[in-house]
């Protein structure tokens, strides 16, 4: 085990992949010699070269769609969006052509391709740079949405990812990439569609994902003192969903909450909360809450912008209702 | 000083071989061998009855919605004829001749406009794209394919078409950038036929030429008449011969009318006059290239006649196929099965609650 930054296991997995098979290759904007803005592809350019990681006019649409016609032939292309609202650019190609290749062709159009962006709050970088975003993706069939919330997930489902056949949204969290954790040495792949339960408990399940998870995580320790005992699940994977780990941890505790710092109107908390209740509504002790980002677009001023996620104590208040 | 000229080494040249009486250019005449000609004359047929009879079909309601090529016959032809099995072509959606070309069989066509599934599918060993309706998207694919091509090192080549209306989407300049910036092997075939629905093509651009757009992403441009079975040949063969030799893509232009409507769901009359429509009657392809295969002795109107009445024979019989094949298909099961390789869990969930669902509405009806 070696502590390592959420950004270096990132540039560790798409090192081991290029290696292991050359029809990987990266491309976005400033991933080459600069090594991308949040240094997830530093080196690779002195190691793969321009052939493999390819710098790109800035033209979202263009790269994300030549990407789409690479994967048809059995390359894998990993292209990174600088953010993921800049991913707004892309979407007829992410939803009318990467998702709906397979069904449209027959089954036979594969679109082996990962697009890794980041998205959240966090820097002060306003409405257009802090969005979540996810639950745009977790609503079109033929997509898969990643979202890592610690170095070792990081790696694994990147890496997993990369091998998958079909279209991946990997989304980061910009508040993740200099966190650190525990990482095995040997090489590894996490499935995707597993979540982790990041913390056992027997009062209260919180299910989360993403930079959430580590909010999640620090209350649950500060209720623990309390006597209060929580169930951290962090999902990884929000499509496809581990509904297994989920209905197991809600009938253990019989209270669940989910949080997630996206908007909470047609948010991913939503659509969770509804399949608990129609799964395992006789084994819970009363109905499933959302602890979600306000419905408004995140404000530049650091202080708004924390105010409008859920913070720790927000998270605490809320199982404490609870119990 | 203040204001200099920059010397642009590029132009963009117009290329007509045989007009539309039929006269000949000699000099500029491709060395195309006979039995290529020949079967390019059975294709433009082909292509031509056939598009007649689909709309027939659509009149009957035996098709639904589609966009008839008339008109536009020679500029696909003359373009994919220089294509090798395992080259690429990235059709938009009104290049039926370049498709049946390629190896689309007839009655696939007829079943993907009967909405089924299966009409969509390409046979394993046709390297061609299914059409893609969102406009000049499908162009951004043909990069990624050349570009693939080139890193695998082989020489292999894509083709693309387009409209004219095409040209104003974001996708057609990202996708020549991106081929010229990285010098994919890739053919852009403009079919320039004037109309993108009810806009004309002066309202598309001010541009004088569409292939002009190629000089500002470094790549030759050049115009052809798309009614000119041969200059489409010869633009096309320096192209893809460029293109094999890693000197980089090429856009071409190629001026051409849609002589029908859009798609069978729109009116024409309603933003342009037949007397244009005229005008570019006397400019068919097939006319002139027919008389062309005359001159040289090569056709006569026996044969042609004989040409017709086999192509024609081809049709009845593909119609026929896939009336029947059809009458085998069309389990809406089905539209569950190809959204993942491997069906997650909730969606085979909803594929047996859809199946329970439409047993009983079977057994209703049954009962009714």
């Amino acid at each position: 085990m070696a502590e390592m930054m959420y950004r270096d296991a990132l540039n560790r997995a798409l090192f081991e992949e290029m290696r292991r098979d050359p029809f990987v290759f990266v491309m976005g904007e400033n991933i080459g010699w600069r090594g991308g803005s949040y240094k997830v592809t530093e080196g690779l350019m002195d190691e793969f070269g321009s052939e493999r990681v390819i710098d790109t006019p800035i033209a979202e649409a263009s790269f994300t769609g030549a990407a789409v016609g690479a994967a048809l032939v059995g390359t894998r292309p990993v292209v990174e969006l600088l953010f993921i609202d800049f991913i707004l650019l892309t979407m007829d190609q992410i939803v009318n052509q990467a998702a709906k290749y397979k069904f449209m062709s027959g089954g036979q159009g594969h679109v082996p391709m990962v697009l890794r962006t980041q998205g959240g709050m966090g820097n002060g970088l306003a409405a257009q740079h802090s969005q979540s975003l996810e639950a745009l993706f977790y609503h079109i069939p033929g997509l898969k949405v990643v979202m890592p919330s610690v170095p070792c997930d990081a790696y694994g489902l990147l890496v997993a990812s990369i091998r998958d056949d079909e279209p991946v949204i990997f989304i980061e969290h910009k508040l993740l990439y200099m966190t650190k954790g525990e990482v095995p040495e040997e090489k590894y792949v996490i499935p995707l569609g597993e979540a982790h339960i990041k913390k056992t408990g027997e009062d209260v399940t919180l299910l989360t994902y993403s930079h959430m998870t580590l909010k999640c995580l620090e209350a649950a320790e500060l209720l623990e003192r309390e006597g209060i005992s929580v169930e951290v699940v962090d999902l990884r994977t929000l499509k496809p969903l581990d509904t297994k780990t989920i209905l197991a941890s809600a009938r253990k505790t019989g209270r669940v909450i989910v949080v997630h710092e996206a908007c909470r109107r047609g948010g991913i908390g939503g659509d969770i909360a509804a399949m608990i209740m129609e799964e395992a509504y006789d084994d819970l002790d009363g109905p499933v809450a959302r602890i979600c980002g306000k419905d408004t677009s995140i404000p530049y001023n650091l202080n708004l912008e924390n105010a409008c996620v859920p913070t720790v104590e927000e998270i605490i208040e809320g199982v404490v209702k609870m119990v | 000083m203040p204001r200099n000229t920059i010397n642009i080494p590029d132009k963009i040249e117009y290329l007509s071989i045989l007009n539309e009486k039929g006269e000949l250019d000699a000099g500029l005449e491709p060395d195309i061998p006979e039995e290529l000609l020949l079967k390019l004359h059975r294709a433009l047929l082909l292509s031509r009855k056939f598009d007649e009879r689909l709309l027939n079909l659509q009149r009957q309601g035996r098709i639904g919605t589609f966009p008839p090529i008339n008109g536009q016959e020679a500029a696909q032809l003359g373009a994919v004829a220089l294509l090798r099995p395992s080259d690429w072509m990235v059709p938009a959606f009104r290049e039926t001749a370049a498709e049946i070309w390629r190896g689309r069989s007839l009655e696939s066509v007829i079943i993907y406009n009967n909405g089924y599934s299966e009409g969509a599918e390409i046979p394993q060993d046709l390297n061609n794209l299914p059409i893609s309706v969102p406009v000049g998207s499908q162009i951004l694919h043909a990069v990624g394919l050349g570009w693939a091509a080139k890193y695998r090192q082989t020489d292999d080549v894509a083709m693309t078409f387009f409209g004219d209306g095409a040209t104003s989407e974001g996708d057609f300049h990202e996708g020549l950038n991106f081929a010229g910036v990285f010098q994919a092997p890739v053919i852009f075939v403009c079919q320039n036929n004037h109309w993108a629905i009810s806009l004309p093509v002066a309202k598309q651009t001010r541009s004088k030429t569409l292939a002009q757009k190629a000089l500002a992403y470094g790549m030759p441009g050049i115009q052809v008449d798309g009614n000119d079975i041969l200059a489409v040949y010869a633009a096309a063969k320096e192209a893809v011969d460029r293109a094999r030799a890693d000197q980089g893509p090429t856009l071409i232009e190629c001026v051409t009318y849609r002589m029908a409507v859009h798609t069978t769901a729109d009116d024409p009359k309603r933003y342009r006059t037949e007397k244009e429509v005229d005008k570019w009657r006397k400019r068919d392809p097939i006319v002139r290239f027919q008389k062309y295969l005359v001159d040289k002795g090569l056709l006569s109107e026996d044969k042609i006649a004989g040409i017709e009445s086999e192509v024609l024979e081809v049709i009845q019989a593909a119609v026929d196929g896939a009336e029947e094949k059809m009458k085998a298909l069309g389990d809406p099961i089905d539209m569950f099965e190809h959204a993942y390789a491997e069906m997650p869990a909730y969606l085979k969930e909803q594929k047996e609650a859809f199946v329970t669902e439409v047993a009983e509405m079977t057994e209703e009806g049954d009962h009714g």
